[in-house]
């Protein structure tokens, strides 16, 4: 029988409807509460649950005490496995690592965590890759690519992921800075990577192109090996961070720095994770083009993990040497990119259709918005 | 309606390979030895044994009897397989094939003896380039990819000649797989541009995909959502302003054939289906028959040989004297019998005929389009307001949504009901899709029967919907697993031999 983890962060998304951008800190959680602010998690959590009750009998809850996952599992008429300790009421940071980590220790197949994006890093520095990981919505950022679209959404996914039936995917868990958020500036980087379960599209396989049925690793070579077939002698490439343009790295039998941006020139690395200073400084921009793969659960292009490649450099690249590389299974996600370099006047001119190279031989007209 | 396939079974496994079927020295018919000539074969490549079963007539008989009753075919019952034109193939056109003077001759007779059939080509060319608005058209590819890939290499051929370096072919979301790898194949690299909301090409993305690299834009018109691209003349114009070719892929004809023609929208490569179109048998990889017709330009490209009339002279003749021409891709002229089932069906039609033809195709796909739109749980994603042409796609997005049903448990299910499944899950860009085409052969009671069998399988998806996952239980073999029969399929004996355990046996 498939064991699933569960972990509840209870006061993720507290900030949201109180304009506070986040709970990341116990200050700002006080503050939240102190203007009010209600619990959105556990009811994400039940909403979920409820419609994986039908099913209970083929799997094993294991949960955190209390608001953690016990008290939500048990509204959906749930009898769980309650391991570990917490002091409710006054759960943290340190508790979502905690009941990470022990759940793994359970041998938990799949763990499904109710928060936003402080609740996936905090799961990402307890347990990296090891368990695949499934987020629904509950937070107020909402950046990394695990997340469901909805509860039920992800409910349909667990039971998909319980059947056998889910190929797993590495997921992009982003790291928004809160401070500059309140500010009214979006600024994020990309943290580290996690693994989740997604549902590839259904087709029947006569008709199509059979692209769309490889797995994602298999589609990242493809890509990589187009680019770098037309990879021109002397032009220096910005290869932006993401798992995709690591791919175009390895299949120069280079290593790419994974979360920062590195240079090739020749089919070499020539620098790795490069500031924007760099590479004004060191390279001809006359001579250069960038590569990029959308990062992140909502397709931005630019302004996302990525800001070394800042509007100065885009400028003096121009939009026509903008490689954008992407795997169908990413594009069926995201559908459309996006943009946020912070200077909308240049976001502007990105925005329409532009080629994005998704197999090999193989370009998709996608939409920037 | 109710139905039952027959399932013939014995000694763990289905229906018998006819080479297990075979016991030494049984003959189905015996012939004397008393052959006169004498002939060398040096001893070396002579061959003791053939390895062929040995078996009786009856054998035979019941063998491929049963597999037919274990199969379900457009001659069994309605066959509304979406963009495959899955029409009634009359018996006339199988007669005209048998003849003795067109099953019974020889690829190398000289000319002189095979008039009747070169007549028979040289006609149906003409035929074809009136229907579809062309100059010339090959009849040799033996399949629709066939031509397919034939059209990508005139295009490649053209610009070749022409000596400009174009890279890239377009292709629109929504078209069959195989555009994307007739590009890709010829050399092309591939650029998808997407759907707009109505379902058609979106022009914007079309704008900014074309480019002097653009070799040529390949498209299905009524594509391949059964709806008419509105703006085919912009369209076109783009392309051509960009120095692109245009070309049209011959899959949906059934849904504009004597109404419009590819060649009058400013298509410069059109291609048909005659297994589609025009009635003539589906090949499940061949035999078929995808003739390619060019308008002026590419015309002297085409692959030799080509059937001339000389009008001095009286006489048809191959003509392999085309110093552009792209060479052979075709052993000889292509599947000759298909073409004269073709050419049967044009005859008996009629060109009043074949425009009555896609009149009723037509119709009968809206007849179905709003009946079953009306059903609760069913829907059109794109255009739901304009009439659809020869096919139609519905969602069952909302019916899944609802009970967890999902396109391919209908399609399934449609087959206990004595209907064959609809081609689903195709094109992508329809959620759940559920792809129909009544084509013009079908009455109004069968599409009656048809509705009644979606009314009822969307009811059983609310009150038993363990019955659709199982579906179907009335055939042979119920759910296959999709993903081993397209990507390790045993269709060749070579292949039994070497994977299953039973060719240990043989």
């Amino acid at each position: 029988m498939k064991k699933l983890g569960l972990i509840v962060n209870p006061v993720a998304g507290m900030g949201g409807k109180v304009g506070l951008k986040g709970t990341d800190g116990r200050e700002i959680l006080q503050k939240a509460i102190s203007l009010g602010a209600k619990h959105v998690s556990p009811g994400r959590a039940v909403q979920m649950l409820r419609k994986l009750a039908p099913l209970k009998g083929n799997f094993q809850l294991i949960t955190y005490p209390r608001e953690m996952g016990e008290d939500e599992a048990k509204e959906a008429g749930f009898s769980p496995n309650v391991i570990g300790k917490i002091e409710p009421g006054k759960t943290m940071s340190s508790d979502t690592k905690k009941a990470a980590h022990d759940l793994v220790g359970e041998g938990v197949d799949l763990m499904v965590i109710v928060g936003g994006d402080g609740t996936v890093r905090d799961v990402h520095d307890a347990i990296g890759t090891e368990v695949p990981v499934l987020g629904v919505p509950a937070g107020v950022k909402l950046h990394s690519a695990v997340f469901s679209t909805n509860p039920e959404t992800a409910a349909d996914t667990v039971m998909k992921f319980m059947w056998d039936e889910l190929p797993l995917k590495e997921a992009e868990v982003m790291d928004v800075d809160e401070d500059a958020y309140r500010k009214g500036r979006l600024s994020s980087k990309l943290y580290g990577y996690l693994t989740a379960p997604y549902e590839p599209t259904l087709m029947q396989g006569s008709k199509l192109a059979s692209i769309e049925a490889e797995s994602e690793a298999a589609q990242q070579e493809d890509i990589a090996k187009h680019v770098v077939e037309n990879m021109i002698a002397g032009t220096v490439y910005i290869l932006g961070p993401g798992t995709t343009t690591r791919a175009v790295a390895s299949a120069l039998g280079g290593q790419k720095t994974l979360l920062g941006v590195d240079l090739i020139k020749d089919r070499k690395i020539i620098a790795r994770d490069v500031s924007e200073k760099q590479i004004l400084d060191n390279i001809s921009l006359a001579n250069c083009k960038v590569i990029v793969s959308p990062i992140g659960g909502q397709g931005f292009i630019f302004g996302r993990g990525n800001q070394q490649i800042s509007p100065t450099v885009l400028r003096k690249v121009g939009r026509e040497n903008v490689l954008v590389i992407a795997t169908p299974q990413k594009l069926s996600q995201t559908k459309v990119l996006r943009v946020d370099t912070g200077d909308s006047q240049l976001d502007g001119q990105m925005k329409g259709h532009v080629k994005v190279v998704v197999g090999y031989r193989t370009i998709r007209m996608v939409a920037v918005v | 309606m109710s139905f039952k396939q027959a399932r013939w079974e014995g000694d763990g496994c289905l229906e018998k390979l006819v080479f297990e079927l075979g016991r030494k020295s049984r003959r189905g018919s015996f012939f004397k030895s008393d052959v006169a000539e004498e002939v060398e074969i040096p001893k070396k490549l002579r061959r003791a044994s053939l390895g062929l079963p040995e078996i009786s007539e009856p054998d035979v008989v019941r063998h491929f009897t049963r597999l037919s009753e274990m199969n379900f075919s457009v001659d069994s019952g309605f066959y509304p397989l979406g963009s495959c034109t899955m029409k009634y193939n009359p018996k006339i056109n199988e007669e005209m094939a048998a003849l003795d003077g067109l099953a019974n001759i020889h690829p190398l007779q000289d000319e002189d003896t095979v008039q009747g059939a070169l007549e028979l080509m040289y006609r149906l060319e003409r035929m074809l380039a009136e229907i579809g608005g062309v100059s010339r058209v090959c009849l040799q590819p033996s399949a629709g990819a066939h031509g397919e890939f034939l059209g990508m290499a005139l295009v490649r051929e053209h610009f070749k000649l022409k000596n400009e370096k174009r890279t890239e072919v377009i292709v629109p979301d929504s078209a069959h797989g195989t555009n994307f790898t007739s590009a890709a194949m010829a050399g092309f690299n591939v650029v998808v541009v997407p759907s707009n909301d109505k379902g058609r090409v979106d022009l914007d993305a079309l704008e900014k995909a074309i480019s002097n690299k653009t070799a040529a834009l390949m498209l299905t018109n009524p594509n391949t959502l059964g709806l008419f691209e509105f703006d085919i003349s912009k369209i076109a114009k783009m392309v051509h302003d960009a120095g692109g070719l245009l070309y049209y892929d011959g899959a949906n004809l059934n849904g504009i054939m004597g109404k419009a023609r590819p060649g009058d929208m400013g298509f410069d490569i059109v291609h048909f289906n005659l297994h589609k179109t025009f009635s003539t048998p589906h090949g499940g990889g061949g035999p078929g028959a995808g003739p390619v017709g060019v308008v002026n330009g590419p015309e002297k490209l085409l692959p030799t040989p080509v059937v001339e009339y000389d009008e001095k002279k009286g006489r048809y003749y191959f003509d392999y004297d085309r110093p552009n021409s792209i060479g052979k891709i075709n052993s000889f002229y292509g599947n000759f019998g298909v073409l004269v089932k073709a050419y049967a069906y044009i005859l008996t039609m009629g060109a009043d005929g074949l425009t009555e033809a896609t009149e009723t195709a037509v119709l009968n796909a809206n007849y179905l389009m709003k009946k079953i739109q009306a059903i609760h749980g069913f829907s059109l994603k794109y255009d739901s307001e304009t009439p659809c042409k020869h096919e139609v796609v519905i969602s069952a997005e909302h019916l899944k949504g609802e009970t967890g049903a999902t396109a391919r448990d209908i399609a399934k299910r449609l087959l206990d009901h004595g209907i064959h499944a609809p081609t689903y899950y195709f094109p992508p860009i329809v959620p759940e899709s559920l792809m129909i085409e009544p084509t013009e052969t079908e009455s109004k009671e069968e599409l009656d029967n048809f509705v009644r069998a979606m009314k009822a399988i969307n009811e059983e998806a609310r009150k038993s919907p363990e019955r659709l996952r199982g579906a179907p239980s009335s055939t042979a073999i119920g759910r296959l697993d999709e993903v081993k029969a397209s990507r390790e399929p045993v269709i060749s004996w070579m292949t039994f031999m070497a994977k299953s355990p039973r060719g240990n046996n043989i």
